[in-house]
């Protein structure tokens, strides 16, 4: 598949998932990934840094581009500025755990239009993070991610309303990500 | 977690409440609304505007704002966006330099030497001073808060252009209650106070819209 029509899919989906379609932004997410990975990896294999820590920085961009999706304008194309809030992150975060390095855009560019690979690797931060968000934003978030329930069935557990669990979940995102920049500052 | 396990996570929290192209035309609308209600509910617009407006150091005065306005409002509303290109709103900035500019040196011909500097003082710098910074500050808080959305390469220039948008409404709006009507009071007193909102919103801005 050619680099414009694969951001054109990529364009399609986000905008679906920008009015509520879960399903669209699960695919986007998932076919951005190994290529944020590969970013990471390459990064930090340069410092000699262990694979688990190029993850956390993947897991700290996924979030980045998830909190910052409603400035992208749907009427333009996706990859300048997908590529372009890539940068910005990998830089910051990899800076933050006290690897000083330049990210030139036209690597994430070019990597962005490389061939897909796919492979997946775990492990985080976040679990680490997650001790610190409040309840219950933080059991909202292992029952969702780590447990795979649905909204409906953790509202339905913590006898809140979906609404309430939705906004609750919005909230717990945003602290996460003002976690990592506090957290992971001490390296500095 | 997985990253598969955070994929599933967002992909729950995946509807957008507000873009933020809508965000920040709310916080225009709002923060200048703001600032017309508390001028006009203190100390008002100038009670001779209707026949000042047609002498061409206000009409001047209106225009230098105006484009300040104008242009640093086109820069907030980008500056927030990720792979879009700002230079046609930073050269966009130029034009009311370039108006003050011209007017100064209109005014400069037509005044005599010996009352440059009365003109400059004008009758009310200190007030222009303080009141300007005070109008700018409910435009200034509804930018900053519409751009936590958005993504600024850097959060400290982000929120110094916010000031200034902030400052070009403030300014526009206290030029109709102002009754300095000199280019040189403007070129002054105008930008100092401009200034202080800017340096203000880039305080702000390098705190609050790091992402």
């Amino acid at each position: 598949m050619s680099y414009s029509t694969r951001e054109e899919e990529w364009a399609d989906w986000m905008r679906a998932a920008m009015s509520g379609d879960a399903q669209a932004y699960h695919r986007f997410l998932s076919a951005v990934t190994p290529y944020l990975r590969a970013m990471a990896k390459r990064r930090c294999d340069q410092f000699g840094a262990p694979a688990s820590e190029a993850e956390d920085v993947v897991q700290e961009v996924l979030i980045a581009v998830h909190l910052k999706r409603g400035s992208w304008d749907a009427a333009r194309p996706i990859g300048p500025w997908l590529s372009t809030i890539v940068r910005n992150k990998l830089i910051d975060s990899l800076r933050r755990r006290g690897r000083h390095v330049t990210v030139p855009i036209e690597d994430v560019i070019a990597t962005l239009e490389a061939e897909e690979r796919a492979d997946n690797l775990d492990r985080l931060d976040v679990d680490h993070m997650l001790e610190k968000l409040k309840d219950p934003q933080r059991d909202i978030v292992r029952s969702i991610s780590i447990e795979g329930t649905s909204v409906r069935q953790t509202a339905e557990r913590l006898k809140m309303s979906e609404g309430a669990v939705r906004v609750a979940l919005h909230r717990a995102l945003k602290s996460l990500a003002a976690l990592y920049r506090s957290e992971t500052r001490e390296d500095e | 977690m997985k990253t598969n396990d955070l994929i599933s996570l967002l992909a729950e929290d995946a509807p957008v409440r507000l873009r933020l192209g809508r965000r920040l035309a709310f916080a225009l609308i709002g923060g200048t609304a703001v600032a017309a209600i508390l001028l006009l509910s203190t100390v008002g617009m100038r009670p001779d505007l209707a026949s000042a407006i047609e002498t061409a150091r206000v009409q001047s005065k209106f225009m230098v704002t105006l484009a300040l306005a104008i242009a640093a409002c086109g820069l907030v509303f980008h500056i927030g966006r990720p792979g879009i290109s700002l230079k046609p709103w930073i050269f966009a900035l130029v034009a009311a330099p370039l108006l003050l500019a011209a007017a100064i040196l209109t005014e400069l011909a037509v005044l005599p030497e010996t009352s440059w500097h009365a003109a400059m003082m004008g009758r009310y710098a200190r007030f222009c001073v303080f009141f300007i910074p005070l109008l700018a500050l409910g435009p200034l808080a509804f930018f900053l808060l519409a751009l936590r959305q958005g993504a600024p390469e850097s959060p400290g220039i982000a929120g110094a252009v916010a000031g200034l948008a902030a400052g070009g409404i403030a300014a526009s709006i206290y030029a109709s209650h102002c009754p300095d009507d000199s280019p040189l009071f403007v070129a002054v007193w105008y930008t100092t106070a401009i200034v202080i909102v800017t340096a203000i919103g880039g305080l702000i801005g390098s705190r609050l819209l790091r992402w």
